[in-house]
């Protein structure tokens, strides 16, 4: 195997793997930065992945190719309203954040297999008749040798997660609405004197993370695994988390830090043909992103320093 | 008038009752009998020997990841980690339970031990970098269960074992089963761990109420500022609080692999045990009584819930949505506060 096959293996399994993480880590990063804590993840995504999937088995004869597009969209709206829980407990109600997105994490659970018992009569759905397939991007793969390694035989959803980052780093850094938001997250006192409303921009942060946590459970759930059961989403949204911290709380960074962590991923699949990474254990390879997202914030990676006020319920009158 | 106890007693009572009666919503609109629904969870849990024997195999883990999230609530930390150290306690537990040969008054506690070191270690890598360098343990921990969880199946698979995806089993002399409880109960798989966790329950009671330690870690809880100005040591309570609690989650492991199972799988997903103990704690107010009540009700509905698909034909999850919204209930306790006050003053 020559340098160039591996990297033509690696390089699309490690794209397919991020684009999940990505959608939600940028989730995470809209809610974050707001000043709202969002252990939730987890459980937007599998909320996302069950809408995506269900939308997908009902409706594949009625929009064919376009079917799993729509999932998308459909997993988007639904993960955005079911987030509104999580806003009203952690915004309105003051409940601590934490202990709201640990429910949050449980009711998504708990109502997708539940719902899927309901409907499908088993644990599991059955598995999806339209879902992503990879593809050669037209005109770009035809570049040489990059174009083989970058744009063959991917997921168009990959580089639209690409795109939803450069797109957030544009809303978050270069829109008033973003230089809001991020205000909200670091005082929300100063905020809230200069007329911006701390609840309303905390409301809304948490629905864009639900839209694109749902986003991220759909796209897993139709490109990786196709079908919904309890161990469909088995740590990714708290992998996206990892990913939020580990990027610094920036829409950018956190993308990195999901294609690193789609990119080791990728090595513990397909490390039995790769020479030198063969001979290293695959736990190590599994459990990389968690310990480097641990050593990241003990700062031997560059301090990460978290928004302000986040965990902090925000009280109109009180300092 | 509410007093501060009252309020305290009511919320996480008018939660489970809230909880309990969105349930009933659920499965009406689903077309189902939420009595017949009930009556079926209450059958599975208290409907005879053996199930009775299963609730209280369940409530013994509950109450250790109840108490070691508790614990390290009343120092002001989140230990979302207690999933993690339940899997390496369960994992150490079994490891000196089946390599080691010794009479059984040396080898269970040795086996139990060995739990509760290794669910200290796992709480002290996130006790000592949120001392040392204010790292959150909130991501720590989460960040340890996975750690936790794919480390100790590998050791499963290459070190205990040669590839296989369970154990060995334990030998005699490092079980917490006896006969004599499982034949009382129609051979489920209670132990005595029961004791154990009741008994530990009273020395946590002990550790926070009547201790100075335990006095400041509340005080490290309340307000760290104040307690450093005060001259007490936050930095060590904090590690003390994880290490302490980060134990306790590895006994409830330790149960799971001396009692209920007797080995350990290699897991595919995690137990929820950890999980549960948040949700545990938070309904118990976070003391030692208030968590082993607790901890009876949710091992209640956990294994009613099983019960509840042939006796009602409702799915078992229905449960987890419960849990689910009684967590949301107490997270939000605010609100229920607010409510009570509000009808108390159209009530005069």
């Amino acid at each position: 195997m020559s340098f160039l096959d591996i990297l033509q293996s690696i390089v699309p399994i490690a794209l397919f793997y991020s684009a999940p993480l990505i959608f939600t880590a940028l989730g995470g990063v809209f809610s974050e930065r707001s000043g709202v804590v969002n252990i939730g993840l987890e459980g937007l995504m599998v909320m996302g992945a069950f809408v995506g999937i269900v939308f997908n088995l009902t409706f594949a004869d009625t929009f064919g190719a376009a079917t799993p597009w729509i999932s998308v969209l459909v997993a988007m709206v639904v993960s955005a309203v079911f987030s509104l829980l999580h806003a009203v407990a952690s915004v309105s109600f003051r409940a601590d954040q934490v202990v709201s997105g640990v429910a949050i994490n449980f009711l998504a659970l708990g109502l997708g297999v539940f719902l899927t018992k309901q409907w499908y009569g088993k644990g599991q759905t059955d598995m999806v008749s339209q879902p992503f397939y990879s593809q050669n991007i037209p005109l770009l793969s035809d570049i040489p040798i990059l174009g083989s390694i970058f744009f063959e035989g991917v997921y168009l959803t990959s580089y639209i997660a690409i795109i939803f980052a450069i797109i957030a780093w544009f809303i978050l850094y270069k829109t008033s609405f973003g230089m809001r938001l991020t205000s909200v997250g670091q005082h929300p006192m100063a905020a809230d004197t200069n007329g911006i409303n701390v609840y309303a921009m905390r409301y809304v942060a948490v629905m864009i993370s639900g839209a694109l946590g749902g986003i991220g459970g759909s796209v897993f759930a139709l490109t990786i695994a196709l079908n919904f059961s309890q161990s469909t989403i088995v740590g990714q949204g708290f992998m996206s988390l990892a990913a939020v911290i580990f990027g610094k709380w920036h829409p950018l960074g956190a993308m990195g830090a999901a294609l690193f962590f789609g990119f080791a991923q990728s090595l513990s699949v397909i490390s039995s043909g790769v020479p030198l990474l063969e001979d290293i254990p695959k736990v190590y390879l599994t459990i990389a992103p968690y310990v480097l997202t641990i050593l990241a914030l003990a700062g031997f990676i560059g301090r990460s320093e978290a928004p302000k006020a986040n965990n902090q319920p925000y009280i109109k009158g009180t300092r | 008038m509410f007093t501060n106890r009252m309020f305290n007693i009511l919320v996480p009572v008018i939660s489970v009752l809230l909880g309990l009666l969105a349930g009933a919503i659920i499965m009406l609109s689903f077309g189902y009998n939420p009595i017949s629904g009930y009556i079926a969870l209450w059958n599975g849990a208290f409907g005879d020997w053996y199930f009775f024997g299963e609730t209280i195999r369940q409530v013994t883990p509950y109450i250790f990841t109840g108490l070691a999230v508790a614990f390290a609530f009343r120092s002001g930390l989140f230990n979302i980690g207690a999933e993690g150290q339940v899997l390496v306690g369960w994992l150490a537990a079994v490891w000196i339970g089946t390599t080691v040969d010794a009479p059984m008054f040396i080898h269970l506690p040795l086996a139990i031990l060995a739990a509760f070191l290794a669910g200290a270690f796992w709480g002290f890598i996130p006790g000592i970098l949120k001392a040392k360098l204010g790292v959150h343990e909130v991501i720590v921990t989460i960040m340890l269960n996975y750690i936790a969880l794919y480390s100790t199946n590998a050791i499963i698979r290459s070190v205990l074992t040669d590839r296989e995806d369970t154990t060995d089993k334990i030998s005699e002399s490092a079980s917490l089963s006896a006969d004599w409880i499982m034949q009382l109960t129609a051979y489920s798989r209670m132990h005595y761990g029961i004791l154990l966790a009741l008994l530990v329950a009273v020395l946590i009671w002990f550790l926070i109420d009547k201790t100075t330690l335990g006095y400041e870690i509340r005080s490290v809880g309340y307000n760290q500022h104040a307690s450093r100005y005060a001259g007490m040591n936050v930095g060590k309570n904090i590690i003390f609080a994880m290490v302490i609690s980060g134990g306790i989650a590895g006994l409830g492991g330790a149960m799971e692999g001396l009692g209920t199972f007797g080995y350990m799988p290699a897991h595919s997903g995690f137990t929820n045990i950890g999980f549960d103990g948040i949700a545990v704690a938070l309904l118990g107010g976070n003391t030692a009584l208030g968590v082993v009540i607790a901890a009876f009700l949710f091992g209640t509905l956990k294994i009613g819930a099983l019960n509840m698909p042939t006796g009602a034909g409702v799915p078992s999850e229905l449960v987890e949505i419960v849990i689910a919204l009684i967590i949301f209930f107490v997270a939000s306790s605010f609100v229920i506060r607010w409510m009570l006050l509000r009808l108390k003053k159209e009530g005069k």
